[in-house]
This record gives structure tokens, sequence and C-alpha cells, in this order.
């Protein structure tokens, strides 16, 4: 209870901050939309611009500047035209030195702007309308992908922890049905994370009720305007479509909640039986949870993560995914044990146990690169134009946060975990489980953030918020249901073995 | 000073862990046990140094990485830099994804052959080799536990004896 307690008021402690947060967050990126970001770039070039007024309307011009700062190819067109015209026209002189094709350099931007003002005076009104329907393309896309930001930044955490709590059952039924001897001391803490799964699903179900009823484009499959001109997504929409996609989800989510459900009745069942027949249904239970687990587990990859690209596929995604949120399960499951065990509640588990969690850490570490370099070497190897693009992005958009997540996620669990006295060490443990969590999260954020938002990513006050409205969710479901039984499993015929664990 | 050590022979594994211990107690010098499989805790009960030859096995491996990343830096890129099916060969780090399948094998290929090569030093291991064995019956399914004498003779083998052993000799070793 005392536990129960701390957990509860810690979630207390983060939660309405955040939820705060978030709702600011979304509420000032509604306001301001793309053209309070329009209007925010061109605040400059206007200065510079004077009184010139030709025949565009401001709004065009003012456009024309945010454009140019984040659509490179079509700044392009400007670019060019400004060559020739820089013999004839004094322009300002300020704005040419600055000039270059480093569309990412603040400086770079400003100058542009006043070349673009002087280049649609000069050329008259065609190439400008020609300018302006690019433009208004460009902000249609631009302003799609701001108003993605919070919606993506709530569903990537949202996902992440429900992805955790699933890991941490996958865990749970393949120590069942493997009859694993060190774990069941661990059970009732994964039967704790697990619990995490109900309010977890419903959330991010109701992401896609949103997304169906087009409140937020993070599946543009789901928009009939693209559609409509897509052959590609025209012919993969047999599969995505919006009624098969929410069925397909209550499907896997309502199994894996029964399958959840179920098994920890048995389990508590068990606790009061004078035989083992809770125990060999459980046993069954988790065989046949693990069949269904793989297969739904693979679609969901598919229908949840990787068709936020509907032009790209890749065959290992599923397993991909499985690996990253696996790892990050295991590694909960090992804090959350850690932190039980240091305020006094699991007198069974010893340094065996958390040395035994932490291997897992490592190996399913390691499995993650190994995937994950497999798909990446695959593609960059074959440099096939359709199936590269994915990385393209990542790589260009996202250069950090994608190589980034290799050193958190390979090479420091790596260095820090090989050593067999430090997996048994608390504070490392902890460490490389902290490291690990982070990186997982910038995995999902690398997975889902470039095809939303795109380059308007930031991890900032929305991410940074949905991430501890979750986290504060996820503690405070998983330590309630932690109280709601007893921490070790009284009658499971493996206990004795468990408690008695040695390595 | 002679030579003298005294063997003696168990058949059960459980007997013999008992035995290391009383004789551990008792500070006697056990020179040396030959059991026929491995018996698990024994090298704790004996209070040996645990071993490091994981720690050499991790060097290794980094030799092997280095080993592996130089040879590829030099053919591919320093030496003769061709356009290969138009992979960037302009740098390591650009072509690195398609080193990286020989960066891991040979990577494990040095971690492990020197690891057992110096597992087959350190513990004299080679063709040839004369057989240490004390005992035929150790190969089989006899414990025997090699003690150093040192004072009374006689009243170490009463020692060994009430150690529940099916078998004490006093043997002069040269």
């Amino acid at each position: 209870m005392v536990l129960g307690l701390l957990g509860i008021g810690y979630s207390f402690f983060t939660a309405p901050k955040t939820i705060e947060d978030v709702e600011r967050i979304e509420a000032e990126n509604a306001a301001h939309g793309h053209h309070g970001d329009a209007a925010h770039h061109d605040a400059a070039p206007h200065a510079a611009h004077g009184s010139a007024t030709e025949a565009t309307a401001p709004s065009h011009e003012g456009g024309e500047a945010a454009h140019d700062t984040t659509h490179a190819v079509a700044a392009e067109a400007p670019h060019e035209a400004h060559d020739t015209i820089q013999a004839e026209a004094a322009v300002a002189a300020a704005g040419h030195e600055g000039h270059n094709n480093n569309d990412g350099d603040p400086h770079t931007q400003e100058a542009h702007a006043p070349h673009a003002d002087a280049h649609a005076a000069h050329e008259g009104h065609d190439d400008a309308h020609a300018a302006h329907k690019e433009h208004e393309e460009h902000l249609k896309h631009t302003l799609v992908q701001l108003q993605n930001k919070p919606w993506s930044a709530l569903y990537v955490s949202a996902l992440f922890f429900m992805l955790i709590s699933l890991g941490a059952l996958a865990f749970y039924a393949i120590q069942n049905a493997a009859s694993a001897g060190w774990s069941p001391v661990l059970f009732r803490v994964m039967e704790g994370i697990s619990g995490y799964l109900i309010p977890g699903a419903i959330i991010v179900f109701l992401v896609f009720i949103a997304g169906a009823l087009d409140m937020h484009k993070i599946w543009i499959w789901m928009d009939k305007d693209v559609v409509a001109e897509d052959h590609l997504i025209q012919a993969k929409s047999g599969f995505l479509n919006k009624t098969f996609f929410l069925i397909r989800a209550a499907i896997f989510m309502g199994g894996w909640i029964f399958y959840r459900q179920y098994s920890r009745k048995n389990s508590l069942a068990q606790d009061e039986a004078t035989d083992n027949s809770y125990f060999k249904k459980n046993f069954k239970a988790a065989a046949g949870f693990l069949v269904f687990f793989i297969v739904s587990e693979s679609m969901m990859s598919w229908d949840w993560i990787m068709s936020v690209d509907p032009h790209w596929y890749s065959t290992l995604f599923g397993w991909y995914v499985f690996a990253s949120f696996v790892v990050s399960a295991v590694t909960v499951i090992a804090m959350v044990t850690l932190y039980l065990k240091s305020v006094g509640y699991l007198e069974y588990v010893n340094t065996s146990h958390i040395h035994d969690l932490a291997k897992f850490m490592f190996g399913f570490s390691v499995f993650w690169t190994y995937l994950w370099f497999s798909q990446f070497m695959l593609i960059w190897y074959a440099d096939i134009p359709e199936e590269v693009t994915y990385f393209k992005t990542r790589i260009e958009d996202f250069n950090l946060p994608f190589f980034g997540m290799v050193v958190l996620n390979f090479v420091l669990p790596i260095l820090i975990l090989i050593n067999t006295d430090f997996k048994r060490l608390t504070w490392v443990v902890v460490l490389a489980g902290t490291i690990i969590l982070c990186g997982h999260y910038i995995d999902f954020f690398n997975m889902i953030m470039p095809a939303t938002v795109g380059k308007q990513w930031f991890i900032g006050a929305g991410e940074i918020g949905a991430l501890m409205f979750f986290l504060g969710l996820f503690i405070f479901v998983v330590f309630t249901t932690l109280t709601k039984a007893p921490l070790l499993a009284k009658r499971n015929p493996l206990i004795e073995e468990s408690k008695h664990f040695h390595y | 000073m002679s030579n003298k050590v005294i063997h003696v022979l168990y058949n059960d594994d459980d007997i013999l862990m008992d035995a290391v211990r009383k004789t551990r107690a008792a500070h006697h010098h056990i020179e040396e046990i030959y059991t026929p499989f491995p018996v698990h805790g024994l090298d704790k009960a004996m209070g040996l140094a645990p071993t490091r030859i994981a720690i050499t096995s991790f060097l290794y491996g980094l030799v092997g990485l280095s080993v592996a990343t130089t040879m590829m830096w030099f053919i591919m890129i320093q030496d003769w830099p061709q356009d290969i099916g138009g992979k960037p060969s302009f740098s390591y780090i650009q072509n690195m994804p398609a080193f990286v399948p020989v960066m891991f094998e040979m990577t494990v290929f040095f971690a492990a052959h020197l690891m057992v090569i110096t597992f087959y030093m350190r513990s004299k291991l080679w063709p040839f080799k004369q057989a240490e064995n004390p005992d035929v019956r150790t190969t089989d399914d006899h414990f025997l536990m090699e003690v150093a004498v040192h004072g009374d003779v006689d009243q170490m083998v009463s020692f060994f004896e009430g150690t529940h052993a099916v078998e004490v000799k006093v043997i002069e070793k040269h």
C-alpha cells in the first residue's frame, strides 16, 4: 500500500503539470498554425523590403520567405532567377553577400527574402503566380506537418508506453511457456507492468479514432484527397482503409488484453488453489498467446508504424519494432524490480535475478542493433530509390537522433553491461536502463516523426510534456496494479527454485 | 625435505565438496583436485582466483576490430579507391556499412581464437603432451584430492580417512 501511495504520489506530482503542458502546446500550435509561422519568417524581409508593393500581395512575399526556409527544392527556382537579375537590378547588397544554398543558416534565410521579392518584382506576374502556386502547396504541406506535431508527440509517447507494457506481457508469456525457473519471483512485477496495457491501449485506440475522424494526418492514407491522387496508396487500400484498420487494431488489443486478464486471474487463483490446474492453464494460454502475439505484433507494426510512410515497406520491420519495445520492457522490469527491492518489498530477489535481467537487456540491445543494421544496410547497399528515401529523410533531417540512438541503444549498453560484476550493481543497471529507455523513445520518435512532421521536428514542450504525462500515468497504473496482489506468487510450482535461484 | 603428497580418493562430488571445505578449515594445502567432470562450485570451495580469460577475450576482440578497420581502410580507401558499383569510397565512414560484416566477423574471430589459444597456453595443453593423470579412475568415476604433506603424516592420513574417503595413499612425488 505504501508503495502504491508512493507511486500515486509520484504520478500526481508529474501528471497534472504535464497535462497542462500538452494542452498548452496544442493550443499554441492550433492558434498559430502555419500563418503565425509564415508571419514570423517574413518580418525581417518586410523590414528590408520597405515600401516595395508589387502586384503580388504582401502575404505572398512573406510566404515566399517562409517557403525558402523550409523547402530546399522549391527554393531553387528563386535562386536561379535571382542570378540572372543580379546584374541588372541593384538589390540590397547586404542580402547578396549572405546568398548561398545553405538553407539551414538563419542568416541566409533572411538574405533570401529580399532576393525573392526583387525577383517577383522584376520578372512580373507570371513567375510570381507560378511561385505563388508552388508556395501555396508548400504552405499546405508545412501546415499539415505543424498540425501533426502535437498529435505525433502524443502518439509516439502513448505508443511507446503501451508497447513497453505489451513487451512485458510478451516476456511474461515467454517465461511461462518456457517454464523458467529463475523468474517466478518477478511474475507479479511483470503482471503489474502489463496492467498498463488496458489504459494504454485505450488511449492509443483513441488516437486511431481521431485519425479516422480526420482530426490529424498521422496516417496520410486516411486522407481521401491524398488517396484520390495516389496510385500506390490506392493499390494498398484493400488493406489500408479506416474500417479494416480499426477492426484489426481492436482485435489485436482485445487479444492482448484478454490474455493479460486471463493469465493474471489464473495466477492469482493459483495462490489459493490446492492443485496446479491454474498453472497448467497459464502455461497453455502463454503458448497460445505467443503465437497470436507474433502474428498480431507483426501486423501491428505495419499498421501503426510502417503505414505512416505508406509508400515504403520493409520485411523485417515487425521484428525490428519487437526488438525495440521488448528491450525497453525488460529494462522497465529490471528498474521496477530494483525500485521495489530497494524499498524492501521483494524479499527473494537477489543479484542473480538482476544479473539475468541485465543479460536480457544486453542481449536484446544487441539483437535490436542487429535488426536495425540489417534493415539499414540492406537498403543502403542496394540503394533502390523507392526504398532508400526512408533513410535519406532520416539521415538528412534527423541526423543526430538517427545516429545518436545507435550510440544510446548499442554502444553504451554493450560497453556498460558486458561486465558480469557490473550487471549485479544496482546503479549500473539503472544507468544502463535509463540510457536504453531514452534511446528507444528516440527510436520510436524516428519511426513516426519523419513521416508526420518531417523537418518541423523538435523535442520541445509537446514531446517532453507527452512523455512526462505518459510516464506519470504509466507509473501510477503500474504501481497501483502492484498493490492489488501480494508481490510473491505463493503456489507457483517453480517458485521455490526461483527463490533460491543463484547464478 | 620430502616431496610427499597424499592422494585422497572419493566417489561422490558432494562428499568431495565436503572434504574440500574440511581440508581448507584444517589449513591443509590442496595441491590439485582431479575430477571426471566439472563440479559446480568447486573453484569457490577451493578458493581459486577467478579467471581473467574473458578480459583477454575482450581485448583480443578490440585487436580484431582494429585489424579489420585498418585493413579495409587501407585497401578500399587509401590504396586504390575505385568506384565499385557506385559505392562511395571517398572516406571510410561513407562506405562503412559495407565493411561492418567484415569488422564484426574479424572481431569475433580474434576474440574467440586468441582466447582459446590463451586457454591452451595457460593450461599447458597441446598435442603429444604427456597426460598428468595420477590415477586412471579419475577420468571415469572417482575424484582425487592431492594434498601436500607437512607435519605428521599419520595424523593427516587419519584426518582424510575421516572425510569419507574411499582410499588414502601417501605418495612420493618427484
